[in-house]
């Protein structure tokens, strides 16, 4: 990872960014910014440029440069994605626009306050095994690769961002959102596991606004079937759980 | 001078970074009953660990039945050429095998054998398969699971993105630290029982590196400052093979699980190089090795176009290397448009860890600093010159918890807090605070700190690097002398929110320490060992092989001490013929063997 703005492999071609830049007390305004292409360049890259050569204030967050920590979540052209994985060269010619994502409250530039995410985490009840359940474990393969789809997630929150229950109807206060419906469906298809976070989900969580769009799946650079393989079975335990007097059957069934 | 407004917030344990070590230490301290402040310059679940790949190795022997942590402590002693602290290696083995068991109850996934155990892969210079994994994201799991487990510990309290920039002391005891939140730029002391330094490595002064910009060595630095020692300094791991192509993914890793997996080395000439270099362990040799066998088939201009090796899985099938290797597949294709079924790899060294750091006592990371403790890659001793891969996860949750433990104890018998020394806030604000201020600026113009950084990741790089010389080392000292001369004029436009050019400056100036450390401490070890290569000293030394270099601040300027290395004792020794790489006529020279004579044993 060069992460440091420094160029070989020059295309001969010109990359014009326009990046939103502002705080919390003002408009943001629009910077543009030339920056010399390069074979493979990332979005990331092009910003990295700017930084140290153009405007060293510009705020953004990165860490990994390589898809795997999930800092560098921006909205490209419009599109929520990550800004280490996005190649000029599989962009529309023309200027590039760089925003942060809308739905967070702003910092600074493309840093935007994600401190929400953190404080769901810490409200739903973590994993917890039965105490007399001695190790080691045996576990299938099957189970592991069944739960290691949700484990994928590098929390980039971009499925938080593109979800319209908090973009538009800012229900963050009663919303976990998908990237923790994916947190509770691992910890509940976890074949350790013994709590049960179901009606939490419902109630404080607020499953039921979801109406299944799909956009945090499509978004999800993690690949994760967001709402197929979590949001999905979760609204049908919570439905189950709802009808059926038998409560526990359902957990039985879900669990195997 | 008085000091600048500022938050202050108090705990028994501070706890500087929330990777591996740092959360780790943290959960030890707060279930100790202490109240822990962790601090972190990103994000949680962000920290350097969120990247390991390949695996935690562990002598669990669920594939293996040979395995057991007699092995891993013999592999781990050979592959640091000996120069280990043998107490650590030994602590280290024996639990890293709990610490895995625990990762699993607090809800970590693991890949499993056919009877539902942990399964374990190949790694280089490991005897058996030993890497406890989840396909290629283990790090990701890791740091997923400990993020967990901490935010649900009562008593520990994150402060995400803060920069702590130095050590306050009451005496000869550290008493707190200082620091600003990035985000406002406001200044903020933490005031502490004691400090656990989990600040990772230092890749960041190289140009091709896997590390990210967290890796600027602060930790090191700021306890260098405060007067601990930093140990094996010279030893830096160049990780044989980084993407190197596009320019912008230069450096990236390529886990050694793919050679883990099977995959095999090329040069351009279409031969597997690595039967040559190392019959025994071919691909599968320690990362020096390796890195070195790449450097020297490029020179000899057998390099592929982008100047590396090629690394090819396609002989394992598609299927298998999108169930082993998904990450890599997905990075090639999405960074590189390589499809690693079809096509092979290109390949190259990049600076990927960092051996020595911070000295510390084994059983408790105690550094030489009273109310100081390290661990995880800020610290040294476990890896002496080489670190086999997959050891370093194992390393931060063995000494973080350790660390954590001895430190919350150190903090409860202080009884109460230590005071704040105002003038030395007031000193580090003003220092902090010198490249914003433009009224400095007179005839001469600023200095840009990503410039200052790009030439000193040219000087390390080109001079200080792969291999190394008395004259290419004075040259990056050299460098370094001027480079710090001009850090003193340093400047950066906007103001103290968010500012990456700001953030950066401090920045530099650790980096410049940590690498006169390096450089220092590599001029003084006149031999080629483990990470350590020199043109002009290409063989082992048998002195040398009983020393360990440890820089340390003398006023305003470095030493280098030699400090004897505790010979193995009796009864581990004959542990060492455990490792199946383990070959009397080829024992890294020291202790072991006597000066001028052949080894004992014979070949
Ligand atoms: C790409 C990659 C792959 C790897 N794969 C493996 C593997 O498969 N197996 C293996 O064993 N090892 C692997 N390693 C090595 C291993 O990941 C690291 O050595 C290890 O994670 C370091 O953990 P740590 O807790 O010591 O530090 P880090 O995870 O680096 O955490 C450092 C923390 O300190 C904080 N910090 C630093 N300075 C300050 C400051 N001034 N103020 C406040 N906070 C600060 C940072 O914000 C961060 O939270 C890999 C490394 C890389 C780069
Ligand atoms: S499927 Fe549900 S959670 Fe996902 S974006 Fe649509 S409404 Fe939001
Ligand atoms: S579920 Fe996918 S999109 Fe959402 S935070 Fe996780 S990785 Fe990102
Ligand atoms: S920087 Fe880590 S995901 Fe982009």
């Amino acid at each position: 990872m060069s992460g440091n703005g420094t160029l070989d492999g020059l295309t001969g071609e010109t990359v014009t960014l326009r990046v939103l830049k502002g705080t919390p007390g003002s408009t943001p305004v629009e910077a543009t910014y030339e920056v010399p292409g390069v074979t493979g360049m990332v979005v990331l890259d092009a910003v990295h440029y700017v930084q140290h050569n153009l405007d060293t204030d510009l705020a953004c967050r990165w860490n990994c440069k390589a898809a795997k920590c999930g800092s560098c979540s921006a909205e490209v052209n419009g599109r929520p994605v990550l800004l280490c994985k996005t190649r000029v060269d599989d962009l529309p010619a023309g200027p590039i626009t760089v925003h942060p994502l809308k739905t967070f409250p702003l910092i600074k530039d493309l840093v935007t306050d994600v401190s929400r995410n953190y404080e769901v985490n810490k409200e739903i009840p973590p994993f917890t095994a039965a105490p007399d359940d001695g190790s080691p474990w045996r576990i299938q393969q099957v189970d592991i690769d069944r739960l290691y789809e949700h484990r994928r997630c590098i929390e980039c929150f971009l499925c938080q961002d593109v979800c319209h229950i908090m973009r538009t109807h800012n229900y963050a206060d009663r919303f976990y959102g998908p990237r923790f419906f994916v947190r509770v469906a691992s910890l509940e298809m976890h074949p350790k596991d013994v709590l049960d976070r179901t009606e939490l989900t419902r109630d404080k969580g607020g499953l039921g606004y979801c109406n299944i769009t799909k956009c945090c799946t499509e978004v999800c650079p993690e690949h994760i079937h967001i709402t197929d393989n979590a949001i999905i079975p979760m609204k049908e335990r919570v439905a189950d759980r709802h009808w059926d007097p038998l409560r526990f059957l359902g957990r039985l069934m879900w669990r195997r | 001078m008085t000091a600048e407004p500022y938050d202050t917030i108090d705990c028994d344990v501070l706890v500087v970074g929330a990777g591996g070590a740092g959360m780790r230490a943290a959960i030890a301290a707060a279930e100790a009953g202490c109240r822990v402040a962790v601090v972190t310059k990103s994000l949680l679940g962000k920290a350097h660990t969120v990247m390991a790949e390949g695996g935690i190795a562990a002598g669990l022997g669920n594939v293996d039945a040979e395995d057991g942590w007699e092995v891993h402590f013999a592999d781990t002693m050979l592959g640091g050429q000996l120069l280990n602290n043998w107490r650590m290696v030994e602590l280290f083995a024996r639990e890293v095998i709990d610490r895995v068991l625990e990762l699993e109850r607090w809800g970590g996934l693991f890949d499993r054998t056919d009877d539902g155990l942990i399964m374990q892969r190949a790694f280089g210079a490991h005897s058996w398969k030993r890497l406890c994994h989840v396909g290629d994201r283990t790090g990701l799991e890791l740091i997923r699971t400990c993020q967990d487990k901490l935010v649900h510990t009562q008593g520990a309290d994150v402060y995400m993105e803060y920069t702590l920039t130095s050590l306050l002391k009451d005496g000869d005891t550290v008493a707190g630290a200082v620091g600003y939140n990035r985000n406002d730029g406001g200044f903020v002391v933490f005031r502490a029982g004691a400090v656990v330094l989990g600040s990772g490595g230092w890749g960041r002064m190289y140009r091709t590196t896997s590390n990210s910009w967290e890796s600027t060595g602060d930790g090191a630095a700021l306890a260098y400052a405060a007067g601990a020692d930093l140990l094996d300094m010279e030893f830096v791991q160049f990780h044989p093979t980084g993407m190197i192509w596009p320019p912008g993914a230069r450096g990236i890793l390529v886990t050694e699980a793919v050679r883990g997996e099977g995959g095999y080395l090329y040069n351009s000439e279409g031969k597997r190089f690595m039967l040559e270099y190392d019959p025994a362990k071919k691909e599968l040799s320690s990362r020096d090795v390796v890195a070195r066998a790449i450097y020297k088939e490029v020179q000899a201009g057998r390099s592929t176009p982008h100047g590396g090796a090629y690394l090819d899985v396609r002989h394992l099938g598609a299927e298998r290397i999108k169930q082993k290797l998904p990450s890599m597949f997905e990075q090639f294709h999405a960074l590189a448009s390589v499809d690693i079924t079809r096509q092979p790899m290109e390949v190259g060294p990049t600076i990927h860890y960092t051996m020595g750091g911070v000295r510390v006592e084994a059983e408790t990371g105690a550094t030489t600093v009273p109310g100081l403790y390290a661990g995880g890659e800020a610290a040294g001793g476990l890896h002496g010159a080489n670190r086999l891969g997959g050891n370093s996860l194992g390393d931060i949750l063995v000494f973080g918890r350790r660390a954590g433990e001895a430190a919350a104890e150190f903090a409860r018998g202080q009884g109460a807090r230590r005071g704040i020394d105002e003038r030395q806030v007031a000193d580090e604000q003003a220092s902090l605070l010198r490249p914003l201020d433009g009224s400095q600026d007179g005839a001469t113009p600023g200095e840009n700190p990503y410039k200052l950084h790009e030439e000193l990741q040219a000087a390390m790089q080109d001079d200080a690097g792969i291999g190394r010389s008395e004259e290419s080392l004075q040259r990056s000292l050299a460098a370094i002398g001027e480079l710090g001369e001009r850090s003193r004029r340093m400047r950066v436009s906007g103001g103290r929110a968010l500012n990456p050019g700001w953030h950066t400056c401090r920045d530099v100036e650790n980096m410049l320490t940590v690498s006169e450390a390096i450089v220092r401490s590599a001029l003084e070890r006149r031999e080629s060992r483990g990470s350590q290569w020199r043109f002009d000293y290409t063989e082992q030394d048998v002195e040398l092989g009983k020393v360990n270099f440890v820089a340390r601040r003398d006023g305003d300027t470095m030493t280098v001490a030699r400090v004897p290395l505790d010979p193995l004792p009796e009864r581990l020794r004959p542990l060492l013929e455990k490792s199946r790489f383990y070959d009397p006529a080829k024992l890294p020279k020291g202790h072991l063997t006597p000066m001028g004579a052949a080894p004992k044993e014979g070949a």
